[in-house]
């Protein structure tokens, strides 16, 4: 079965740093997988090659068993692949039905972009919220519309970068219940390092450290592996 | 992509006059005045007085082209002019060329469109800010008036029109019934044409934003970055918008042709770019009617002045420029919209944004978490 | 060989000349990120003070070195008081206010001035060169432009206020916790440049006719000549008349002196397309 996702040999270097080495990253159809590492591990630079906002130095990403490495910023949009930024990026001065609809009209038609954007609000939780203008929402109202926008078009693969940064404790609760449910009919790869937030969705963890892929496996025996303590918390391995 | 420093646009739970002006409802009633303009005016103003009037119709085209690229697409274009001129050379040369009309008249409107697409493919595939916009677009249309002044002597025509250079092209053949070439256009005609052509265009930009590509438009300025990630090629808008809005420039140009029966190379020049942005300025930015408000208002001040020695014109659009841009960055409409939405307010003793809280269910254990996070937007841009 | 000596002068002036014209607006664009569509008026003001103070007397390369810097940059600090540093930051609307103040400007004048050119003739003559004869004039522009970018290098690398300013407009914030007040050195940035665009005035007073107007001619020169010389301003300045400057005068000679300034014109569009930071957004990167 040709993975969802891959990518081979990565590699980024920025001047003298070299920010990816050597990834070699697989994700399968409807499959969830958290991305996690250290400040510095490379957890942003990885998200972006994959979005395309960064290009490789060498190796391939495949998307499908198609190379996508290189592409322009609108094509991932378009090839299936939705993305929610770590900073929220939504049209923060149209109304939050607005935001989705414009998502789902891409490839649906007026009427049936009519009920994807309510049937999606709904989804999400927003549909009350519908007439608001995004800017003036709470932030984690804010994200939630943004999860909204991301799943309108119903992307086979959803990548997203911290989507519970910022959220109280009953919102990062509710946001994991979310990404949980779109996990049925979607894959996700998300960028975390809120560990509680990623046991709430995640079945295996891919480690990144300088760059590298160090360690991938359940949360649990990620989190008890001497090395990957030593990494986030400096302990000396037992 | 936007600039680093501008500041976000404060934002506001939409006024009841945003809400009104995109609502189909204002669209019915700005139509419902044009059409009783149109029938009304000719018959009750003559001849000279319908001519005054025109100018203010067709200038008021060429403010909403820059209107509807500027305060829906996020385009400042600094050299809407050279549209503008192109659209009125175009129609001079076409119709001294071909003698019946109806050809010049959709030339002006392509060739200026054509031009755009050329001009455009430059600025939005070329991936260039804002700023870089302003420099290309003014530098554009330098370039055509110093081309164009520089054709004085009797070699330089296309075809058997003679540019004419710093001299301008005189005695341009009016607009005739297609098909009679002495069935001209006299000032009434000119007028409803003018006044007619305005209307479709307000109905079309308006049809236009109610519709995806609009919308997209739209998006685009508010936030490029989200509409290239949901999958639409921005530039591809972007570069419509640009091309759209030239061809309604060029329309413009091919009535102002009409109604002096002149053009001449000032019609390329820094003033007349000035002169639309200052309009739009005034009239303000985000609706269709603003940018003819203030072509109008603009218009009728330089003439009053233009009727006095005491006091210079350009110092007195300058000092507008300014003081807009200082103080009343929003212009006269949405301007007018705040005052009389504060003004209402103030009646009714209720605050303003009470729409908002309607919103919070109380059942919602959410806190609201005002929070936002909108340093670590700017740092992250 | 005589030719090729002219020909030599013309392109050393032609790009003297813009670095001449863009020097102020480099600053100020360098500097602060302002974009000073009044620039050309500023010139404009530099060329009438400087008539003005011949006409009251004052030797004539007084009245162009002295004179019309030190009046332009004193109207300079006051419009930056009163104007220009409420819109710091906001790159499009500065655009906009300029040009209203170039408006208003060109109004001023006019109402004071009147519409007539005014003038003065080019001093010291000309020489020849085998057949050809050159203005005098010509050489004093290239080594003021040769002086100018020697000047400000200097006070960029050798001079608190160089230092300063460099520090400031890069980190305000930074500048501010420093204990130096940003507003003040944007002033006084503001006041060097709008001086050396008073300069430039007066040394053009002599080559072209003196009217309200005559700012118009260089603003576009003078903004793309900065926009392409990019985020460097020194490197960026000379870099990018040079470049102008050369194919200007060489497109001149092959045709008109109009096509010239549209070879210069379209030089320009097609250098953003391949280089949209400017040259020293590419080349040169990081340097003064």
């Amino acid at each position: 079965m040709t993975p969802l996702l891959e990518t081979r040999n990565l590699n980024v270097r920025f001047g003298g740093v070299h920010a990816t080495r050597d990834v070699n990253f697989s994700l399968a159809e409807a499959e969830l997988r958290c991305v996690i590492g250290p400040n510095g591990a490379g957890k942003s630079t990885f998200f972006k090659l994959l979005t395309g906002q960064v290009k490789p130095t060498s190796g391939h990403i495949l998307f499908r068993g198609q190379d996508i490495s290189g592409m322009r910023p609108h094509h991932p949009g378009r090839l299936g692949i939705g993305i929610k930024t770590q900073v929220p990026s939504l049209f923060n001065g149209l109304s939050v039905w607005e935001n989705v609809w414009l998502a789902a009209r891409r490839i649906n038609t007026p009427r049936q972009a009519e009920r994807v954007t309510r049937a999606t609000l709904e989804r999400v939780g927003m549909l009350a919220y519908r007439e608001a203008t995004v800017g003036l929402l709470a932030h984690g109202q804010r994200q939630w519309v943004e999860l909204a926008v991301v799943i309108a078009a119903d992307p086979p693969l959803i990548l997203l970068d911290e989507p519970a940064a910022g959220m109280s404790d009953a919102e990062v609760a509710r946001t994991a219940e979310l990404i949980r449910d779109i996990n049925r009919q979607h894959a996700l790869v998300v960028v975390e390092h809120d560990m509680s937030f990623i046991r709430m969705i995640a079945k295996k963890v891919t480690v990144l450290h300088q760059g590298a892929i160090i360690k991938e496996d359940t949360p649990d025996r990620v989190m008890s592996d001497p090395l990957i303590q030593q990494i986030y918390l400096g302990k000396k391995p037992q | 992509m936007k600039v680093l420093n501008e500041p976000s646009a404060r934002l506001q739970s939409p006024g009841p006059l945003q809400r009104f002006s995109q609502s189909w409802k204002s669209a019915a009633l700005t139509l419902a005045i044009g059409l009783v303009l149109l029938f009304c005016l000719p018959r009750v103003l003559d001849d000279f007085t319908l001519v005054q009037a025109t100018i203010y119709v067709v200038m008021s085209i060429l403010a909403v082209s820059l209107g509807f690229i500027w305060g829906y697409g996020g385009i400042l274009c600094f050299g809407q002019s050279a549209f503008f001129g192109l659209g009125a050379y175009t129609y001079a040369i076409a119709v001294t060329n071909l003698g019946d009309s109806t050809v010049p008249f959709v030339l002006a409107i392509v060739v200026p469109a054509v031009f755009a697409a050329a001009l455009g493919y430059i600025i939005f595939y070329g991936r260039l800010s804002d700023v870089y916009m302003g420099v290309i677009t003014l530098t554009v249309t330098l370039i055509l008036f110093n081309l164009i002044n520089s054709t004085a002597g009797p070699e330089w025509k296309i075809g058997v029109a003679p540019l004419g250079g710093f001299n301008g092209i005189p005695n341009i053949a009016p607009l005739n019934m297609p098909g009679n070439v002495d069935d001209v256009i006299g000032p009434r005609g000119l007028f409803e044409l003018s006044l007619g052509m305005l209307l479709l265009v307000y109905l079309l930009l308006r049809a236009l934003l109610a519709v995806k590509l609009g919308r997209v438009i739209v998006a685009s300025k508010e936030n490029e970055q989200r509409v290239l990630l949901l999958g639409y090629d921005a530039r591809a808008y972007k570069l419509f918008t640009f091309v759209l809005g030239a061809a309604i420039a060029g329309l413009a140009g091919c009535l102002y042709a009409n109604w002096g029966a002149f053009t001449s190379p000032t019609i390329f020049g820094l003033a007349q770019s000035a002169q639309i942005i200052i309009w739009v300025i005034v009239g303000g930015l985000g609706t269709l009617v603003g940018p003819i408000v203030g072509c109008v208002a603009i218009q009728w001040l330089t003439s009053q002045i233009g009727t006095q020695q005491v006091i210079n014109s350009n110092l007195v659009l300058g000092a507008i420029l300014v003081i807009f841009v200082l103080l009343v960055p929003k212009g006269i409409v949405p301007g007018c919209g705040s005052v009389g939405a504060a003004m209402a307010a103030r009646m009714r003793r209720r605050p303003v944004v009470a729409d908002q809280h309607k919103l919070h269910k109380p059942s919602d254990e959410i806190e609201a978490n005002t929070l936002a996070i909108d340093s670590h937007r700017e740092t992250s841009q | 060989m005589d030719l090729a000596a002219v020909i030599l002068i013309q392109v050393l002036y032609a790009i003297a000349s813009l670095v001449v014209i863009s020097s102020g607006l480099a600053v100020i664009f360098g500097m602060m990120k302002v974009i000073n569509l009044a620039h050309g008026e500023f010139m404009m003001l530099g060329a009438y003070a400087t008539i003005e103070a011949i006409r009251v007397g004052i030797n004539l390369w007084i009245a162009i070195f002295v004179v019309a810097p030190l009046a332009v940059g004193v109207i300079g600090i006051v419009l930056e008081r009163i104007f220009i540093r409420h819109l710091y930051g906001r790159m499009v609307d500065t655009m906009l206010a300029t040009w209203g103040l170039s408006l208003l400007l060109i109004g001023v004048v006019t109402s004071i001035a009147g519409n007539t050119t005014a003038g003065v003739s080019a001093p010291l003559g000309n020489f020849t060169i085998g057949a050809y004869s050159v203005s005098a004039y010509t050489l004093v522009i290239i080594a003021v432009g040769v002086v100018l970018a020697l000047a400000l290098r200097w006070v960029l690398l050798h001079t608190s206020l160089g230092l300063i300013a460099r520090g400031t407009t890069q980190n305000p914030k930074m500048a501010d916790a420093l204990g130096i007040n940003p507003g003040v050195v944007y002033s006084v940035t503001f006041a060097v440049g709008a001086a050396l665009s008073g300069l430039a005035g007066g040394l053009l007073a002599p080559l072209t006719g003196v009217v309200p107007t005559m700012g118009g001619a260089f603003i576009a020169k003078a903004f793309i000549t900065v926009i392409a010389g990019g985020p460097a301003i020194l490197v960026g300045l000379i870099s990018a008349s040079a470049l102008f400057g050369t194919i200007n005068q060489i497109a001149t000679f092959v045709t008109t002196p109009v096509l010239g300034e549209v070879a210069l014109l379209v030089a320009a569009i097609i250098m953003l397309r391949l280089l949209p930071q400017g040259i020293t957004g590419r080349f040169f990167k990081r340097s003064l």
